[in-house]
């Protein structure tokens, strides 16, 4: 079977490259590993409004909840507010994954990309004149072979390896996450809900996000390289304090990569999409939007190697500047943040947000809300300077 | 005796986390289970400091 481009990974990244492929008159497969796309679930699920509805006409059906804003509460108790701009654009919409990815798949394969599912890709070899993709599907093996592979394979890609780029995350570079879906609990569902410090959560945050009245993914990100023990433990323990009556209806377990910017997302004849490219947000962990742009431009990219019929690293490295003009660079300044705050104890981390709810945040945005701090903190957070200029 | 990693699979929920992070390639998510190779596994253990769920254990 031969192909123009084969992606790996039905997720929103995989989707939309093989979507934007096949609109581009490519002749597309995408495969997907497992035998239900979209489940099981490993996302908290927000996404912001204009990020979402740039990319696909809102269906009610894949949406669970609206938000208004983020409410974050600091390790004192401290509680800001933050509309949905402010919020950096992560919250919006909160989604129901498992009806969203396969929307996403079917509008790839209405615009004519061919779909396997139950299907790994287990293996990849450069030819003369492109790549043979070594496939099982239901323990079957077989050869088919393109001009380029899209790696779209999450926070575990194999593509990336294959093709000699180093994906391999460091234990600072990831964070390592459990989430519950949590029925019979109370909160304020006009919002996402985040809690920081570095007790409950170190190196990360825990999450309440609704997924309608009384229902929410209630979840916590650590980071391995700071945690004294499991996420679940220190997920156990907010659960047992903030919402002992709750029942939990699901459980899911995950892992974001937010290591920041790549140096390169392509190789000869393949491109690298979404956590498998680490497109993920390293503050926030927010990572369909940026997964879905990054499809899109490996779709263009694609499209544009097939007609040229150059499908070098070189040639290919305009989908690197596609990404990186887009949020690359954003996903730079972020980790740098990340790095300053991951190290702050949480008396200083109440200190700032304080200092930040005594300022008039209706009228600033993330950025603003920064310069703030560093004006009032100067000799904490000079570092941060460059991010703002 | 040399040192390798399991897995509890009655924990394991399947995430990748582990995958993530060993840079031997020595354990892959197949579909919805998790495979270690126990002849590229040499027990370094950071997979098992990834694991949200606890499920990693090295053992000799």
């Amino acid at each position: 079977m031969n192909y123009d481009v084969v992606v790996i990974g039905a997720g929103p990244g995989g989707s939309m490259t093989a979507k934007t492929c096949a609109e581009n008159g490519l002749n597309v497969l995408l495969v997907e590993k497992r035998q239900e796309i979209g489940a099981p679930v490993r996302c908290a699920e927000g996404i912001g409004k204009k990020d979402l509805e740039r990319f696909v006409e809102i269906d009610k059906r894949f949406i669970s909840a609206e938000v208004v804003g983020a409410k974050i509460y600091a390790p004192d108790g401290t509680e800001i507010t933050l509309t949905e701009e402010m919020a950096g654009n992560e919250v919006g919409y909160v989604l129901e994954r498992k009806i969203f990815d396969r929307h996403l798949a079917k509008l790839a394969s209405k615009a004519g990309a061919e779909v396997m599912v139950k299907t790994s890709a287990i293996g990849m070899e450069r030819t003369k004149d492109g790549v043979k993709v070594k496939l099982r599907r239901m323990g079957e093996e077989f050869e088919v072979e393109c001009k380029i592979v899209v790696g779209a394979d999450g926070v575990e890609s194999r593509v990336g390896k294959w093709a000699g780029i180093d994906t391999t995350l460091k234990l600072d570079e990831i964070e390592s996450c459990v989430q519950y879906l949590m029925t019979g609990i109370d909160f304020d569902p006009e919002y996402c809900h985040f809690w920081f410090g570095r007790e409950i959560a170190p190196g990360g945050y825990i999450w309440l996000f609704p997924k309608g009245k009384d229902s929410a993914n209630v979840g916590i990100g650590v980071m391995p390289s700071l945690a004294k023990k499991p996420p679940k433990d220190y997920l156990d323990d907010f659960v047992e304090s903030h919402y002992p009556k709750g029942k939990i209806v699901e459980v899911v377990a995950g892992a974001v990569p937010v290591m920041g910017e790549m140096k390169t997302a392509v190789a000869d004849n393949v491109m690298l999409v979404g956590d498998a490219a680490r497109h993920a947000d390293p503050i926030t962990g927010g990572g369909i939007a940026n997964a879905m742009k990054a499809g899109y431009y490996a779709g263009k990219v694609a499209s544009e190697a097939i007609r040229r019929e150059d499908f070098s690293a070189k040639f290919l490295r305009k989908y690197d500047e596609l990404w990186k003009n887009d949020f690359g660079k954003d996903l730079a300044k972020k980790r740098k943040l990340q790095q300053k705050l991951i190290k702050m104890d949480d008396e200083t981390l109440s200190k700032l947000m304080r200092t930040l709810k005594e300022c008039k945040l209706e009228e600033i945005s993330v950025k603003a809300m920064i310069k703030v701090l560093i004006k009032k903190h100067p000799k904490l957070l000079w570092d941060l300077k460059d991010l703002v200029l | 005796m040399p040192k390798k990693v399991v897995v509890n699979r009655y924990r394991c929920a399947y995430c990748g986390a582990c995958v993530a992070v060993c840079k031997f390639n020595a354990n892959e998510l197949v579909e919805t289970f998790l495979v270690i190779y126990e002849e590229r596994c040499n027990g370094c253990g950071i997979c098992v400091k990834v694991c949200p769920m606890n499920a990693l254990e090295v053992v000799s």
